[in-house]
């Protein structure tokens, strides 16, 4: 008995010190004057800028890699094709690599003097559309691979005697049994797409009203010493992360009944 | 996929395009990390000025030495001011700025400052001199000289102290080796080291003038102490040679150089290049001031000291640690 | 491969043009996106000199000490956490368990500033790890929490216990039952869940932008080396040590691979 509560209360003890502290912390700083200064400091022309970049990059990157994520799981799981294992191995890359590699290798590609350099990419929303693609691209794949394997394709080959054309298989078949899975690897993605800063901060150039992204404004904040606009900016991230984790734990018992 | 981007992407940027369509020219002003405060002021009044009606700005600040590089990587910009010269110099080299940038009264230069000890509220420590910087004990912030401009003004303002006291140069090169030995923290820009300085860390942060008195105005707990052998700092600034809005570009730096404009900058801490802006500011002059000229020239400087790999301060960053 | 055992038969698949399609559009994006960038920083990188200077084996070593460091504290804390959420029963347990969510979710930005906050140089309970190894530490630890615990925690899940109870009706003791049973079960989560977080750590870059301090060879990890460089205007040299963590990220990912396969196999 003793052992249990050992391990519950050095277990939540960790997540207190490391986790919750800190971000309360926070949140008490930011509201610590009340509502209006932290609003005022979210709404100036800058920071609503900076938050529309944010948005545009989102709602951007995550249709584009759900599309793919989606795709690429089918070719993946139920395709044979020459060089699968590199496919697979590349997919994950993003999720082990430096933002900042990311960021330096857009530079390199996209910047003056690069293979494709000149076309306004690097330095303007192009560029940070496509760092954010790179970084939150495996989210989705990764949620839909295991699902599909796991279901087989009894079902699919079923549809398919019976004459179903392939697109109806998939959207009578296939689909209902990954959306969970899709959604969930969506909510990842948005996750990622919203926080990125490493990757964007190399190839933005941080023209303020132009290519600042939220999480870059913090950084701007914090620089200029506007500790209420940097704290009151990232309880602002904070928040929409908070929204995409309820979203998060919303759908993983369903994914898990599946 | 490409296309469904890029169409969703202009059905996204619209209403962001068309808010600034009232405004006829944007000019696109990429500077170093100091003078935020005072560019977003002096925009405003230009606005105000006919020249000035109808154009907009876009801004972006950081160290110089990366906003130069970046520049130079792509980052389209119509104007450029930067912490010093060769940063300019290097966009010279790469056809982005005329070469006939200086060949005005100014020498291309719009603001000046001195390298500064920014200490504790009472200065604790009794940090006078460069030599009190070596005292057993004295922690020192500077920012890195291989990102920020104001840290190589830092560099050579203790070079040049050093030379003021009688070194040879050798020996003023020992002096910065010793000093270094004191540095605790290189963050990448002037602003990041005074956040950390003012964050609670070290003795002394080596920064400019005008950090300082924004510091004071932001009603920190420190005070500075102006060393008696300092160097003369010198910011340039540039219209580059890509931009499209030439005309309205060098209005603007028309109207930085006019006595209103730089008593705005004045009071944001910055040393006027116009004599007469200066009158009413208390910017102290100092027995022993001295120039770049006087410890060799940007050119020299650059490759004697901040050649990434062979200059004196590459070597000296690598045996500081270990 | 698992994927082949499932591979529709030749003839379903010939039937329409749609699968080579879903090939051809993902293969094509995946080298614009991913490839093609990549490509282009192998190109460029030059100047090995930016490797193998004393500066960057410092930041190298740093990196992969505290990433190791931080991979071992997850080891233990994750399984933890994992077990605290499955075997055990308290009030908020939902709530706890969305919270290890948290780090996934917060812009690593946003996770700096928050530790900087109560742990750095103003801190209300006078602990300062700012420009110390210890916040570098602490930095990654937040950041890199989620991994093991949502590793082991589907596994510890499955876990059958009659094992446990036969064990425990033989007389074994708890920590005997869990070396002996337990572990070896949920030992390739764990294995699998501390690579992902090892490699997440060595390229961590935005939680410690504001904390480490940036100082060569005390608090200088690689990401903000290769910052450094990119800033100060060598990207060829920046690109060689992106390289470098290029091959370690691609290693650790296919050491992963590897223990995928051990999972599912021992699933079966």
């Amino acid at each position: 008995m003793i052992g249990r509560y050992a391990v519950r209360f050095a277990s939540l003890g960790y997540l207190a010190v490391l986790l919750v502290a800190p971000v309360g912390y926070v949140f008490w700083k930011t509201f610590q004057h009340g509502f209006g200064p932290a609003w005022d400091a979210v709404t100036t022309p800058d920071a609503v800028h900076a938050l529309k970049v944010t948005l545009i990059l989102t709602a951007i990157a995550v249709p584009a890699n759900t599309i793919f994520g989606v795709l690429s799981a089918l070719a993946i799981v139920r395709h044979r094709f020459p060089g699968a294992g590199i496919f697979n191995a590349v997919v994950d890359l993003p999720l082990a690599l430096s933002p900042v590699v990311v960021g330096l290798a857009l530079l390199l590609l996209y910047g003056r003097g690069g293979w494709l350099g000149g076309h306004g990419i690097a330095f303007a929303l192009p560029g940070l559309v496509l760092a954010t693609i790179f970084v939150s691209l495996p989210f989705v794949v990764r949620e839909v691979v295991p699902v599909l394997r796991e279901i087989g394709t009894e079902q699919e080959q079923a549809a398919a005697t019976l004459g179903a054309s392939w697109l109806q298989t998939f959207r009578r078949v296939t689909w209902p049994a990954i959306r969970w899975a899709t959604a969930y690897g969506v909510v990842l993605t948005t996750a990622r797409a919203l926080g990125e800063f490493g990757a964007v901060s190399v190839i933005s150039g941080r023209l303020t009203g132009e290519t600042e992204s939220m999480t870059l404004y913090v950084q701007d904040r914090y620089r200029s010493f506007d500790d209420v606009g940097a704290y009151a900016s990232s309880v602002l991230l904070a928040l929409l992360a908070v929204l995409t984790l309820i979203v998060m734990t919303r759908l993983r018992p369903k994914e898990e009944t599946q | 996929m490409r296309r469904i981007s890029l169409a969703l992407l202009t059905t996204l940027l619209l209403p962001a395009l068309a808010a600034g369509a009232s405004k006829d020219t944007k000019l696109t002003l990429v500077a170093y990390s100091t003078p935020k405060d005072a560019y977003g002021q002096l925009i405003s009044a230009f606005q105000k000025t006919a020249a000035g009606n109808g154009v907009s700005f876009a801004q972006s600040y950081g160290a110089s030495g990366e906003q130069s590089r970046a520049v130079a990587s792509g980052l389209d910009a119509d104007i450029v001011a930067f912490s010093l010269e060769p940063d300019i110099t290097s966009l010279v080299q790469k056809k982005l700025v005329s070469p006939n940038w200086n060949k005005n009264p100014f020498h291309g230069m719009v603001t000046r400052s001195v390298v500064v000890f920014i200490v504790r509220d009472g200065n604790p420590k009794h940090l006078r001199t460069w030599n009190d910087l070596l005292k057993p004990g004295v922690q020192v912030i500077t920012p890195n000289p291989f990102t920020s401009g104001g840290a190589r003004w830092n560099v050579m303002a203790a070079y040049g102290g050093a030379l003021r006291s009688g070194k040879t140069p050798k020996q003023a090169i020992d002096y910065l080796g010793k000093l270094w030995k004191h540095v605790i923290s290189e963050p990448t820009s002037a602003r990041e080291g005074l956040s950390a300085f003012l964050g609670g860390r070290g003795d002394v942060f080596l920064a400019y003038e005008n950090e300082a008195i924004f510091a004071q105005k932001k009603n920190q707990p420190v005070q500075f102490v102006i060393p008696k052998a300092t160097i003369l700092i010198e910011n340039p600034i540039a219209v580059t040679s890509t931009s499209k809005n030439k005309t309205q570009a060098n209005a603007f730096l028309k109207f930085l150089r006019t006595t209103s404009a730089q008593r705005i900058f004045a009071q944001n801490g910055y040393r006027p290049v116009v004599k007469s802006a200066a009158r009413g500011f208390d910017f102290p002059v100092r027995p022993q001031l001295f120039t770049i000229k006087y410890v060799g020239g940007w050119a020299k400087v650059e490759s004697k000291f901040f050649d990434p790999r062979t200059g004196v301060m590459a070597k000296i960053q690598g045996s500081s640690g270990g | 491969m698992a994927a082949n055992a499932t591979a529709l038969p030749a003839a379903a698949a010939r039937r329409s043009l749609a699968p080579g399609l879903s090939i051809g559009l993902s293969t094509i994006y995946l080298s614009l996106i991913v490839l093609l960038p990549l490509a282009a920083l192998s190109w460029k990188a030059h100047g090995w000199q930016a490797v193998t200077n004393p500066e960057a084996t410092a930041a190298l070593e740093l990196t992969l000490g505290v990433s190791l460091l931080v991979a071992l504290v997850n080891a233990v804390a994750g399984t933890a956490i994992a077990w605290t959420l499955v075997r055990d029963r308290f009030v908020g347990q939902g709530l706890v368990n969305a919270l290890v969510d948290l780090p996934f979710a917060l812009p690593t930005i946003v996770a700096g500033l928050t530790l900087l906050a109560l742990y750095g140089p103003r801190s209300p309970v006078a602990v300062d790890v700012s420009l110390k190894r210890t916040g570098i530490v602490l930095a990654l630890l937040f950041v890199t929490l989620p991994f093991v615990v949502r590793t082991v925690q589907p596994v510890l899940f499955e876990l059958d216990r009659e094992m446990e109870e036969a064990a425990a009706s033989l007389g074994a003791g708890r920590a005997r039952i869990f070396l002996r049973i337990i572990l070896p079960s949920i030992l390739p989560a764990i294995l699998s869940g501390v690579a992902l977080a090892f490699a997440r750590a060595v390229g961590e870059f935005g939680s410690l932008v504001l904390i480490s301090g940036n100082i060569p060879f005390k608090t200088e990890v690689v990401s903000l080396y290769i910052f450094g460089r990119i800033e100060s205007g060598d990207p060829g040299g920046a690109a060689a040590a992106s390289v470098v963590i290029l091959g370690i990220s691609f290693g650790v990912l296919l050491a992963i691979g590897v223990l995928r396969r051990w999972v599912t196999r021992h699933d079966r």
